[in-house]
């Protein structure tokens, strides 16, 4: 410790002042306090800005992204962000007489050149087939291994069988195929194997590997916007496809339009249904725990009868008697029966609290001092509850996002193609494997969301919680 | 306390009942048609299925039918199971959602009050931190994708080891439980993570507690008597109606792990509108709650002696 | 870390209270392992001991499958569902069955005869039930009656009504005991018709002309097929055991006549979950030796190497015009303008995805018999290729011959599963993008769907069916005006004529003319807007063999699999 030299000077007393009495800093009034605090509280701020750019993206988003949410891109089904979107135009797709356009070599060949609209092949005889079968595959097979998705079979020489009529002439078997499923611009192996009388493989296969191009008809790209009039674009015209930022989904549809329109659906019934169930059940519980005696058992009883309602079967109920007609969204009677069926956990929750409350020292104290009982709940009891309300609110906006995913899946939640984050993540899981950004990015919000009103949740209980200043 | 248990029981009573009622006017005031199927119906047979089940019956008399056989304990015939008895069917599957559920609800109680205790005395600090982001992970991811992941590491871990070191779905042995439950549990074990947290911290901060130090209490008994007890009211509290979330909210784990709990069968019964199971089940869970609350009540005035029964 | 103000005091506490929640901790770890085992006590109580066997077990010579939902009960008399429909294929077995080659081949009776008035059927003297007893023909006559008598309320009872006094026993206007059945003796049965009919043959494969024994019947006391012991079993197999929502067991049944076809010793339905991604992941983990795949899957299955098969199942999906009085899609030039803007290709091609699945051309599907060949190859069936242009004149003419403005929106009536959300989604955006018009979807749980297409409560609905027995009247006879699964009320006297033309016709020329000509009208008249044909991709173990997909009865059929040494 390092030395300290005092003089005289030190123990001579302080002149007499008037300003040490004066206060020097406005006087704060409790919510500016909290207001303070808040700033304070680097996390709630991030929070703050968090939960203000959640409300941008809803509300001005749409605004800047001016896609259409329920515009089908059919051209990028499935593409995940980033993807290449050159296309090719093409004539719009005729069937196929199958003649071939351009040379055929030996085995399996090509008829016209391969793209997302059709791939058209042709193959020679292979010995002794009474059928063939076509597969598609997305990785090379080697000898012995699985050839790949079977497209197409055709198996008409075997010999009749007992229950064919008499006379029944075999006809020749198909030897061209063309695919049209799902193709994507990327590479294929067909491969065309050799059917045995019983309809099992012989083990001679041809074998073609080919890449596919993308391309569209000039209709396809008017309807999509991507031109003025069809007419102005030839065959082999070059074209940029529409850009999604984010990817599409399933059918092709703006993920990030997507995402924003599903915001709207989604943050409504996550924040109005939590707030409004939460306040209702906070003053129940306030009310039952803080009157106690019959009242409080009658209304602790009427909350236990609330909660084994089936929700399910009361949700269904609403929506039928606020007479939700097919296509409209029916948000508002989900909202309604959330927050009719839900309030049971909070008011359970709060009255437990207010019991404990009731009879620390400070509600004797302002009890003495004359306080009224709405100021005891709204100015003592109330307050002090703030924190396990507040992690109740942050946890009901998820349940209430989840809610609604779990209502849309069994045909209840909102209308399509009105979008909803729950949803979306619904759908996602399917392809979780194959195209993971579809359920991604609609988790990524849920979490956001969930993250920020869980921060500003807990800046606000410390901002707030009279406490907790104390205990700092 | 004896007889504060059985009144509050006889209060049980009368909520079951009118938890019955309420279900049973709303269930027939759903449209649609609980006798339709794929193929349509003659007359004749849709007179003769209304007969068997009832329903040619006025409303107010099946109702009376309904409550005379409940009182019996007797729910009746599925209409969706023909020939199934859904006093057969409560008994079959739901021993099944409850160890389901009493596992579940042991991880997520345990593991709720151990993080949140930990996450208070440390905060602000690294664990607290990590913690708390994975409860956000635990509570903003749903549980369908919980358990899609859950079983899809399964199946990885299957394979990389060359044998089976956990089935990947099905029912029978405690191997079968483990990922489910856990699964099912994650996300009131978020939840009570969160409250715990908040209520350890208003308590380490409180007078009892200063009081308890400055009067030289050891650590060790200052947090089991003073603060874990206190804090853990809240938990105590949404523990009951967790119970009834749990095992009745148990329907996407059930079908991705091809459990055979009794909350598949509520979730096709309404969609169904099987209305002897749904009855049934209503019933059966509501009088389970209600007893659960009860139960959950009773333990509140033994943690904490503030709390007068009467 | 902050530096704690006060070292000694706060940070000692921290440390002991971290000592002690690490202890409490432990405890729970111990608590829990405690607790499982109680529970594992608990469980062996409610399940088959021991879990689930692996999908191949050699030293038992089984197998293990899964099924997508738990039979609803296995009365074969009421049973009107695929998964009983499976398990019944398995465990009992008709007068004639289906062999591994599609082909009717001789079940409880070895020998028959049918022809215009009736038919005898002959049944083998060693055809047994479970318990060692004979099935004799009076099973058949008490089966036949059950499913016909309104008490018992069967759905399928319809199918019985070729027999004679069938439909009027049926509605109550005659006693069972009238039904033109009868035991000549233990092993000769006698039928009589209603009106002669060229299929009974096939009927007689279908689950409601299965046997029932009337002394085990009655001995069920009301809960008939409702367990594995409420029922007695005269097929391949047995069911021993039926835990339900989560297995049953299927052991070789000692007593079945035909031995030599039975290759497995057991079949375990192991797990029972409608889960895609379960399945595929319990397939993967060789847990089940067989399962379907989605479209979203076969990504998955193809970077496993999996053998990749394909099966049509017969059934056919189409759009369901209203054609009650008073709707909008009773006008024909509306649903003319609406076929005309869709194309079949692109939504199987690009929506649904899935190998297998065909573009829908007509109500009959291609497995249909004509005269000779396939009756789709004897008559293509005629299409509207897209054609826009056509199809906005249609919607002008149709608006105008409405007297309307513009189109009110047209309700589009669907299910609430994942495939029919994608095509409802589809449709409402092909419709808007084409013509201009507005679709409401109104997606409906099951009961409340089925309500509403009984009431005709909608402008289009996404339908589907599947065979009850191969031949083309169980989807000709759907736009019968008197068939209640018209649902859309869709009647044609012409149309009606054709379809008594084939139930009453014996010869296949005539049936099958009238055949091509109800899909003539079909499409002339836009009854539906045909969809696809669906398909099914799926993959089995490679050394399980001889597992057969079906068009009609059981699918999927493991009777004839075996296991591959």
């Amino acid at each position: 410790m390092a030395e300290t030299a005092f003089t005289a000077d030190d123990f001579r007393p302080a002149a007499v002042t008037e300003s040490a009495q004066a206060v020097a800093r406005p006087s704060l009034s409790y919510w500016q306090d909290a207001w303070i605090r808040l700033k304070a509280n680097r996390r709630a701020l991030f929070s703050l800005y968090l939960v203000i750019g959640l409300s941008l993206f809803t509300l001005v988003g749409p605004l800047i992204w001016t896609v259409d949410p329920s515009l089908q891109d059919l051209e990028q089904i499935s593409q995940p962000p980033g993807a290449d979107r050159d296309a090719t135009v093409v004539a719009p797709h005729r069937p196929w007489d199958g003649a071939p356009e351009l040379p055929l070599r030996s085995g399996l060949s090509l008829a016209a050149s391969p793209t997302t609209q059709s791939v058209r092949l042709v193959w020679e005889p292979l010995p002794d087939a009474a059928g063939y079968r076509l597969y598609r595959n997305l990785f090379p097979a080697a000898g012995g291994q699985a050839l790949g998705l079977p497209l197409f079979e055709t198996f008409n020489l075997r010999e009749p069988s007992a229950g064919e009529r008499e006379g029944a002439t075999p006809r020749k078997n198909q030897r061209r195929f063309e695919d049209r499923l799902d193709l994507k611009p990327r590479s294929y192996y067909y491969s065309v194997a050799a059917l045995d009388a019983q309809g099992q493989m012989t083990g001679d296969v041809h074998r073609l590997e080919l890449t596919v191009t993308r391309v569209i008809t000039a209709q396809e790209a008017e309807a999509m916007g991507l031109v003025e009039d069809a007419s102005l674009l030839n065959p082999g015209d070059r074209i940029k496809l529409r850009a999604h930022p984010l990817g599409t989904d399933y059918l092709g549809r703006d993920l990030l339009a997507r995402l924003m329109a599903g915001a709207r659906v989604s943050l409504f019934i996550g924040i109005a249904a939590p707030l409004l169930f939460i306040a209702f059940g906070v003053i129940y519980g306030a009310a039952a725990g803080f009157l106690g005696g019959w009242p409080d058992q009658a209304l602790m009883r009427f909350s236990d009868f609330v909660v084994a309602l089936p929700f399910l079967l009361f949700m269904i109920l609403l929506r039928v008697a606020s007479g939700v007609q097919p296509g409209e969204s029916g948000i508002t009677p989900m909202v309604l029966a959330m927050v009719l069926l839900s309030w049971p956990a909070a008011a359970r929750l709060v009255r437990g609290q207010i019991l404990q409350i009731r009879e620390e020292g400070y509600i004797s104290a302002s009890r003495l001092l004359g306080g009224g009982a709405p100021y005891l709940v709204l100015r003592h009891m109330i307050p002090n509850t703030l924190g396990v309300i507040l992690v109740t609110m942050t946890f009901a906006v998820p349940t209430a996002i989840f809610t609604e995913a779990f209502l849309s899946f069994i045909g209840m939640g909102v209308a399509p193609p009105t979008p909803s984050w729950g949803s979306m993540c619904n759908e996602g899981i399917k392809t979780m494997l194959t195209t993971p950004h579809e359920l991604i990015f609609p988790a990524l919000f849920i979490s956001v969301t969930v993250l920020a009103f869980n921060l500003l949740g807990d800046g606000l209980r410390d901002a707030l919680d009279a406490r907790m200043r104390s205990a700092e | 306390m004896l007889r504060y248990s059985l009144k509050r029981l006889l209060q049980g009573l009368v909520t079951v009942f009118f938890i019955a009622t309420a279900t049973f006017f709303a269930m027939h005031s759903v449209p649609g048609d609980p006798l339709a199927s794929d193929k349509a119906l003659t007359e004749r047979i849709r007179a003769n299925l209304e007969a068997k089940y009832g329903l040619d019956q006025p409303l107010m008399t099946q109702y009376g039918i309904f409550l005379g056989n409940l009182l019996q304990g007797d729910f009746g015939i599925s209409y969706t199971q023909e020939n199934r008895r859904v006093n057969d069917i409560i008994r079959e599957h739901f021993p099944v959602s409850a160890t389901l559920g009493i596992l579940a609800i042991a991880f997520a109680g345990l593991g709720g009050v151990l993080w949140g205790a930990l996450t208070a005395l440390y905060r602000n600090r690294l664990p607290d931190v990590l913690i708390m982001l994975a409860v956000i992970l635990g509570i903003s991811v749903p549980s369908f994708v919980f358990a899609a992941l859950g079983q899809l590491l399964l199946v990885q871990l299957n394979g990389v080891l060359g044998f089976s070191v956990l089935p990947v779905a099905g029912w029978g042995t405690v191997a079968h439980m483990l990922v489910p439950s856990l699964v099912l549990g994650l996300g009131t074990m978020a939840y009570l993570t969160r409250l715990m947290r908040s209520s350890m911290l208003e308590i380490v901060g409180s007078d009892f507690v200063r009081t308890a130090k400055s009067k030289g209490l050891s650590a060790r008994r200052i947090f089991t008597h003073h603060q874990l007890r206190n804090a853990i009211l809240p938990v105590v509290t949404v523990l009951g109606p967790a119970i009834a979330a749990i095992t009745t909210g148990g329907f996407v784990v059930e079908m991705v792990f091809a459990i055979p709990g009794l909350g598949r069968y509520f979730v096709q019964a309404v969609q169904q509108l099987d209305y002897t199971v749904i009855m049934g089940t209503t019933v059966f869970y509501g009088a389970f709650l209600v007893f659960m609350v009860i139960v959950v009540d009773l333990l509140y005035g033994w943690i904490d002696p503030r709390v007068r029964l009467e | 870390m902050t530096k704690a103000p006060n070292p000694s005091g706060e940070s000692a506490f921290n440390r002991s209270a971290a000592r002690q929640l690490a202890l409490f901790g432990v405890a729970i770890v111990v608590g829990l392992v405690g607790l499982m085992w109680g529970l594992n006590l608990l469980a062996s109580l409610t399940a088959t001991a021991g879990g689930v066997p692996p999908a191949v077990d050699v030293a038992n010579n089984a197998i293990t499958v899964m099924l997508t939902e738990e039979p609803p009960q296995l009365d074969s008399t009421r049973s009107t569902d695929q998964v009983s429909g499976i398990v019944l294929g398995h465990v009992m077995e008709g007068l004639l069955r289906y062999d591994d080659r599609g082909e009717l081949a001789p079940g409880m009776a070895e020998a028959w005869r049918i022809d215009e008035g009736g038919a005898t059927f002959h049944l083998r003297a060693d055809a047994r039930w479970s318990d060692g007893q004979p099935v004799t023909a009076h099973d058949f006559v008490f089966a036949w009656r059950l499913g016909l008598d309104p008490e018992n309320a069967s759905e399928y009872a319809f199918i019985l009504y070729p027999i004679k006094n069938a439909e009027a026993i049926n509605q109550g206007e005659l006693p069972v005991t009238e039904l033109g059945a009868r035991a000549l003796d233990a092993r000769t049965l006698e039928v009589e018709f209603e009106r002669p009919i060229a299929f009974f043959d096939k009927l007689t494969a279908f689950s409601t002309y299965f046997p029932v024994r009337e002394d085990f019947y009655r001995a069920t006391e009301g809960r008939f097929g409702a367990d594995a012991d409420q029922l007695l079993y005269n097929g391949p197999f047995a069911l021993s055991n039926w835990v339900h929502g989560q297995s049953l067991r299927l052991d070789r049944n000692p007593h079945y006549w035909d031995q030599a076809r039975i290759r497995l010793d057991r079949i375990n339905v192991g797990y029972i979950t409608s889960d895609p991604n379960t399945r595929l992941n319990l397939f993967k983990d060789e847990k089940i030796v067989m399962t379907g795949l989605t479209a979203e899957n076969l990504t998955n299955a193809l970077e496993q190497r999996w053998h990749i098969h394909r099966h049509m199942d017969g059934s056919v999906f189409y759009l369901d015009f209203n054609h009650r009085e008073g709707r909008l899609t009773r006008n024909l030039n509306l649903r003319k303008a609406m076929i005309l803007a869709q194309d079949p290709g692109e939504l199987v091609y690009k929506v649904t995805k899935t190998p297998g699945y065909l573009p829908g051309e007509s109500l009959f599907p291609r497995f249909l018999e004509g005269v000779q060949g396939k009756f789709r190859d004897e008559h293509p069936a005629p299409t509207y290729p897209m054609d826009l242009q056509a199809a906005r004149a249609h919607l002008e003419a149709a608006r105008r011959e409405l007297g309307l403005e513009a189109f009110p929106p047209l309700v589009l009536l669907a299910g609430d599963n994942p495939v029919s959300n994608i095509q409802t989604e589809y449709f409402q955006a092909v419709f808007k993008k084409n013509l201009g018009l507005d679709i409401k979807i109104d997606r409906q749980i099951f009961k409340q769907r089925l309500a509403k297409m009984t009431s005709g409560d909608f402008d289009l609905v996404l339908a589907g069916w599947g065979p009850d027995y191969n031949d083309p009247l169980t989807y000709g006879d759907l736009y019968a005006s008197w068939n209640l699964n018209n649902r859309g009320r869709y009647s044609n006297p012409e149309y009606d004529r054709q379809v008594r033309i084939a139930q009453g016709a014996m010869d296949a020329q005539t049936r099958v003319a009238a055949f091509a000509e109800m899909q003539r009208i079909i499409h002339e008249d836009v009854v539906i807007i045909p969809n696809y044909e669906r398909g099914v991709a799926y993959v089995t173990h490679p050394r399980v063999k001889g597992i057969l997909r079906r068009v009609v009865g059981a699918d999927t059929d493991y009777t004839y699999a075996w296991i591959e040494p």
